[in-house]
């Protein structure tokens, strides 16, 4: 499917706020909570940059499923190092083992079910920390109420995730044009939702 | 009706000068002066600023006009290239030589008028470019780009120079990065367009080296063009959060280098070479305050 006018605009201003957010929405934070705020801003920043130069297609390449685990581990990893101290480390190895698991099931071609398991392990604990953690946080009041649309923003790219993974696997909720245009729109919208989540929240 | 007949002439010149200056390529490199500029983080002399984009938009202008001239004989035998006003016939070879030289003595003059030593750096990248790299060096070895580079170097050089009145570290290590990252758009050029330089007669990397030293080439030079841009900026005194923005573009650009040589294909070759420009330009952007 052909990328308009409109989709390229809709993903530079994706580059944009994920810029503006590494550049300075994640200031006095921790360096641990920066990096990795960096690296999920960063991913969403070049993909933006890359799809605006290669289109659509590129979202077929393999490598497109390693590279977008990154995104909901990095974030939810930097959202456990910021506000839940006891579970830091045990999260940190959650991240570093599950992002391995992923490249070396990636990388090895697998008869069994395996690498479908550890993706779906991996996104649905980090999917569900970028869900909840904002919402029960702002719940109890320890944030602002607004730092929830993080949380929806978690749930945003988790659906633009399941639309990608079922395509993927030849079974798909919607139709491949119907998400490729759809695609744009949710990446501003998400990073929009998170950029304003970290701003007010 | 004497007057709408000038207009009519006037606007039809016009649209055969235009491409002349390559317009895109002109304001990247004027973009590069008003970054090497700002750079300084220092009081704007708004005259000066002011003064300088005419000034060197004249001069880049010029210089590609020069080119024009020089290079009709091969842009008449290349596809990519045929279709210009010079090899197509629209215009003569005179009048863009007279033209190419109005526009460069305009720059020139205005450069040393401003500042003679900003005028004297200005005066260099077109020296570089019309005289050591198109007329001396272009038709004889695939390392003109070379000289290509270092005349493309010169506005953001010749920028900082107005700014802080001498050729300091910092301004030779944004020239070093404008430097290599000209090859990564030549020679992906000349990757594309392989048969055409060919037939033209033109010795380019590929054809001397081969294309996988070529697609090397490309991603060492990118890398480098990378680091020396984040070693440019920590020396800027950019912000924390400005450092980390450049350090993610430049990842993504290692990342499509290391691509391009342990897996190579046109498309993934022709993204670096898009993602280079795109780099360059917003690492221009970051480094003004």
């Amino acid at each position: 499917m052909k990328m308009t006018s409109l989709d390229r605009t809709l993903l530079l201003l994706t580059g944009f706020l994920a810029a503006y957010q590494i550049a300075i929405g994640i200031d006095q934070m921790d360096s641990v909570s920066i990096t990795a705020y960096t690296i999920a801003f960063g991913v969403i920043l070049v993909a933006g940059l890359l799809l605006i130069i290669l289109g659509f297609e590129v979202l077929d390449a393999p490598i497109v499923v390693i590279i977008s685990t990154i995104i909901p581990l990095a974030l939810s990893l930097g959202l456990v190092w910021q506000h839940l101290a006891s579970y830091r480390t045990v999260y940190l190895i959650f991240t570093i083992v599950s992002f391995l698991a992923v490249i070396l099931t990636r990388s090895i071609v697998m008869q069994n079910k395996l690498p479908v398991i550890v993706i779906a392990i991996t996104h649905g604990i980090a999917g569900m920390t970028i869900f909840l953690l904002p919402i029960i946080l702002s719940a109890q009041g320890q944030v602002m109420p607004l730092f929830s649309l993080v949380g929806v923003g978690g749930a945003l790219i988790g659906l633009a995730g399941l639309l990608l993974s079922f395509l993927k696997t030849g079974k798909p909720i919607l139709s491949r044009d119907t998400i490729m245009r759809l695609f744009p729109m949710l990446l501003l919208l998400t990073t929009a939702l998170f950029v304003a989540g970290f701003k007010f929240g | 009706m004497l007057a709408q007949l000038s207009i009519t002439k006037i606007r039809s010149k016009l649209s055969l000068y235009i491409p002349l200056i390559k317009s895109l390529q002109t304001s990247l490199l004027l973009l590069t002066g008003v970054a090497g500029y700002l750079s300084a983080h220092t009081t704007v002399n708004w005259l000066h600023f002011w003064q300088m984009l005419p000034s060197l938009f004249f001069a880049i202008a010029g210089s590609t006009i020069l080119n024009m001239w020089w290079d009709q004989d091969i842009d008449a035998k290349m596809k990519r290239t045929h279709k210009r006003p010079t090899s197509a016939g629209q215009v003569t070879r005179e009048e863009v030589l007279k033209l190419g030289i109005i526009v460069s003595v305009i720059g020139i003059g205005w450069a040393l008028m401003v500042n003679w030593f900003y005028g004297v750096v200005v005066f260099a990248g077109l020296f570089f470019d019309v005289v050591v790299y198109s007329m001396w060096l272009k038709r004889r070895t695939c390392w003109s780009i070379v000289w290509g580079g270092i005349s493309g170097a010169m506005p953001i050089l010749a920028g900082r120079v107005l700014a802080v009145g001498q050729i300091d570290a910092i301004g030779i290590l944004l020239a070093c990065a404008v430097l290599f990252w000209i090859p990564t758009h030549t020679l992906t050029f000349s990757l594309k367009f392989f048969d055409d330089y060919n037939s033209a007669g033109v010795p380019t990397f590929p054809s001397t080296y081969g294309e996988a030293a070529t697609r090397f080439a490309i991603a060492f030079s990118s890398v480098v063009a990378a680091l020396t841009m984040g070693w440019a900026s920590v020396w800027i005194g950019v912000t924390a959060g400005v450092l980390r923005v450049i350090i993610v573009l430049s990842a993504g650009l290692f990342f499509l280098a290391v691509t391009t040589v342990f897996r190579p294909s046109d498309r993934v070759n022709f993204s670096l070479f898009k993602y280079a420009s795109m780099y360059m330009l917003f690492a221009m952007l970051l480094i003004i305050p």
